[in-house]
């Protein structure tokens, strides 16, 4: 019951708002002095509250970096907490400036719901995990038919999960839950042989399981789950300033800037380190984007570029130590991209 | 009385328009009636608005795309491939389902234990009082959080799954009992099975007449059961027993094979029903006290037994205070059962959150939802006011 009134309440919201905070939302955003970011419940590694009660993670200090560019001050921001299926209504309804929550780019979120993505802040693929102690003899999803598995509502696993076992021809029980917890427990307990989510979740998920090591992730990546954050249609400008800022974010990896650099960098006249930072002459980058040019002095000085960010959360200075892979920047053979500040 | 009416009438003097209280009345009626339509109106087009300038798609057609999602527990044929009209009603029917039974069980429950609080045994009059406390004092949430973390998820894997009687198992995933396979000629079982309750019917018919004309009884009761027994047991036999048994058996996951009852729907309906009954059982209780005692004096005194006087005296005066409080119950339960999306089982809250969630139609699928509760709830209002005009007190 509590769910009904909460969703009616959702659309209530959704059909009476005044105007959906549309033209101006960086005009909003600073007549209350701090960003609204949808984020996920507490998935280590993009975003969970740490023992003080700060959020930390990928998709957290995504959030900083964009108070830090309007507000030079990464607490700027406060944050929503999103379960998988309410996050787009949250969007939608403008409870939220920006969503930034594991979210996978597609053409359906893209159009019929309304989004508008912004960038892909982590390229991920759906994987399987299983109880190795229970079941030693399963090597590959391939292997999987017959078996229970558990899943979160209102994602695009749950589709890709159909997809893949009609496409191999096998069958499985599907257990879905609405809350991230009620999977977890639900998986810890034994009711489902599979688990399945997003790999890096997948990670995630094994170091908050009792006993971690008897689980194992399956080699199979089963679909494409460009990770990133997005805004609703009807605001160009702040859908520009989402975008620039991630690129800024991957540019200032690109040119090799970080935190205890920033002040040398800033001397330099290189000119594609001085379009970044602001520093040339006469430049108006930075404004023409609604902010100030040195954008990008500000997100850099408060949470670093886009690798520190990754390896600060997910990378190997955080307890998941996943390695950069096809996150790393495309001058490495990775997919991380910054369009050209210029 | 009527001639002082008139003349205080007459003696009345004209009140203006505005304080007229009929003109008032109207007055009132159509101010509330023009904010109210101007309101809704304010509303829709509101909404319209504001959809198209996010650029979120409306309307019902999103009903006939394909699903894409699987759905664990269906009464019914359905796959990914089906549309998302179907996964509604199938979650529609499951929400159905835990209904249904769960106010049968909770009926059942509930009159025992209402029938206990009254009992003169000590023991058992507390038992249930103890029963009607703890279940009518917590939240129904935490009493399916309760079946589903705290009892059944404790259950061994499939591999250490408990023996039950009858080749049925019971593990983490759920009760596994041999499902029945009707051979040739097991529709005439059926058929005898009607043929049984016709047959009881006239027994019954005659044996009131019978007992009418005469005062003679007849044993009614073990007719019947004679016959409802009998007559498909003598089918089943004629047809040479066409009754095979599947049992669930281990395979790499699960047990495969015989009839397996989720967890998910389990917890859901023991907790409605265990909830539900304790609320059944006060109103009960409440009716059988609420007929005055004179009732049962008199029926002793004519010489019925106390069986006698609960089943044909008491009961049937009670159910005239029962019935209307016992339908509100029933629609609690039925509202309660959205609760399911809790522990995953997949009524019709839950695949239509995931409609909604996938095709971002939230006014649809809620305006949906609002219809079938809706509907729900007057029908078993609807049915439960039939039943109480027949219970009724028949002046005669
Ligand atoms: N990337 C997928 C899945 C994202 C997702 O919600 N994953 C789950 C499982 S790891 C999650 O983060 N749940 C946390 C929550 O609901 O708070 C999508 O966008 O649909």
């Amino acid at each position: 019951m509590k769910k009904l009134v909460k969703a009616l309440l959702g659309s209530a919201v959704v059909a009476v708002m005044a105007a959906p905070a549309s033209a101006a939302t960086l005009d909003d955003i600073k007549a209350k002095g701090h960003v609204q970011c949808g984020v996920n419940t507490g998935l280590i590694g993009f975003s969970a509250p740490d023992d003080d009660g700060n959020w930390t993670g990928l998709d957290v200090d995504f959030c900083r970096a964009l108070a830090a560019a309007i507000f030079d001050d990464p607490d700027a921001v406060q944050f929503s907490p999103l379960s998988a299926k309410d996050r787009f209504t949250a969007l939608q309804s403008g409870e939220v400036d920006v969503l930034s929550r594991n979210t996978t780019w597609t053409i359906s979120r893209d159009t019929a719901l309304g989004l508008n993505f912004a960038g892909v802040t982590y390229y991920d693929g759906q994987g399987f995990m299983v109880n190795a102690k229970n079941l030693p003899d399963i090597k590959s999803a391939l292997q999987l038919s017959g078996a229970t598995v558990c899943v979160q509502a209102g994602t695009t696993t749950e589709l890709n999960l159909a997809d893949y076992f009609k496409a191999n021809n096998m069958e499985y029980n599907p257990v879905v839950f609405e809350k991230f917890e009620e999977v977890n427990s639900a998986y810890d307990a034994g009711r489902c042989d599979v688990y399945t989510t997003d790999q890096s979740g997948l990670y995630a998920v094994r170091l908050n399981l009792a006993s971690p090591g008897d689980h194992i992730v399956l080699p199979e990546i089963i679909s494409k789950e460009p990770l990133g954050p997005a805004v609703r249609h009807g605001d160009d400008q702040w859908l520009d300033i989402v975008k620039w800022t991630y690129y800024a974010l991957v540019n200032a990896e690109e040119l090799g800037v970080n935190k205890d650099n920033l002040e040398e960098k800033m001397q330099s006249d290189n000119p594609e380190l001085r379009r970044l930072l602001g520093t040339e002459e006469g430049g108006k980058l930075g404004t023409d984007l609604g902010l100030t040019n040195d954008f990008a002095v500000r997100i850099v000085k408060h949470v670093g570029n886009y690798g520190d960010i990754f390896e600060r959360n997910v990378g190997a200075e955080s307890p998941l130590k996943i390695s950069r892979g096809i996150n790393a920047l495309w001058t490495k053979g990775g997919l991380q991209y910054g369009m050209p500040i210029r | 009385m009527a001639t002082q009416h008139s003349t205080a009438e007459g003696a009345a003097p004209r009140v203006p328009l505005l304080y007229d209280p009929r003109v008032r009345g109207i007055a009132y009626q159509v101010l509330v009636f023009v904010g109210l339509f101007a309101l809704v109106y304010w509303i829709v087009g509101n909404t319209t608005a504001n959809l198209q300038r996010a650029n979120i798609a409306s309307g019902f057609d999103f009903l006939k795309g394909r699903a894409g999602f699987d759905i664990g527990d269906s009464l019914i044929e359905y796959s990914s491939d089906s549309t998302y009209g179907r996964a509604l009603f199938v979650g529609f029917l499951n929400t159905l389902r835990v209904a249904i039974v769960g106010i049968i069980t909770a009926t059942v429950i509930g009159f025992i234990i209402g029938i206990g609080r009254l009992s003169k045994n000590w023991l058992i009059n507390r038992i249930c009082l103890v029963y009607v406390e703890v279940f009518r004092n917590i939240p129904p949430l935490l009493v399916i959080f309760f079946w589903y973390f705290g009892v059944l998820s404790v259950l061994p894997l499939p591999r250490e799954s408990i023996d039950l009687p009858l080749g049925s198992y019971i593990n983490a995933r759920g009760l596994f009992v041999p499902a029945f396979q009707w051979g040739p000629g097991a529709w005439l079982v059926l058929v005898a099975f009607a043929v049984a309750l016709v047959f009881v019917f006239f027994v019954r018919r005659w044996a009131h007449k019978k007992q009418m004309a005469t005062g003679e009884q007849f044993p009614v009761f073990w007719t019947s059961v004679g016959l409802i027994i009998g007559l498909p047991a003598l089918a089943f036999i004629v047809t040479g027993f066409p009754l095979s048994f599947e049992f669930p058996q281990l395979s790499t996951f699960n047990l495969r094979g015989g009839m397996q009852i989720r967890p998910e729907f389990l917890s859901l309906y023991l907790a409605l029903s265990f909830y539900t009954a304790a609320f059944i059982a006060e109103i009960v209780r409440a009716g059988v006290v609420g007929v005055n005692r004179g009732q049962s004096e008199a029926s002793h005194a004519l010489g019925l037994r106390s069986g006698q006087t609960m089943r044909l005296v008491i009961i049937p005066q009670a159910l005239r205070i029962i019935i209307p409080p016992l339908t509100s119950q029933y629609l609690n339960l039925t509202k309660n059962s959205s609760l399911a999306v809790a522990i995953g089982y997949p009524d019709l809250v839950a695949t239509g959150g995931t409609t909604l969630n996938q095709t971002g139609q939230a006014i649809e699928v809620v305006a949906i939802w609002l219809i079938v509760y809706l509907g729900l709830s007057l029908g078993t209002a609807g049915l439960m006011n039939w039943y109480n005009a027949r219970m009724a007190l028949v002046e005669r």
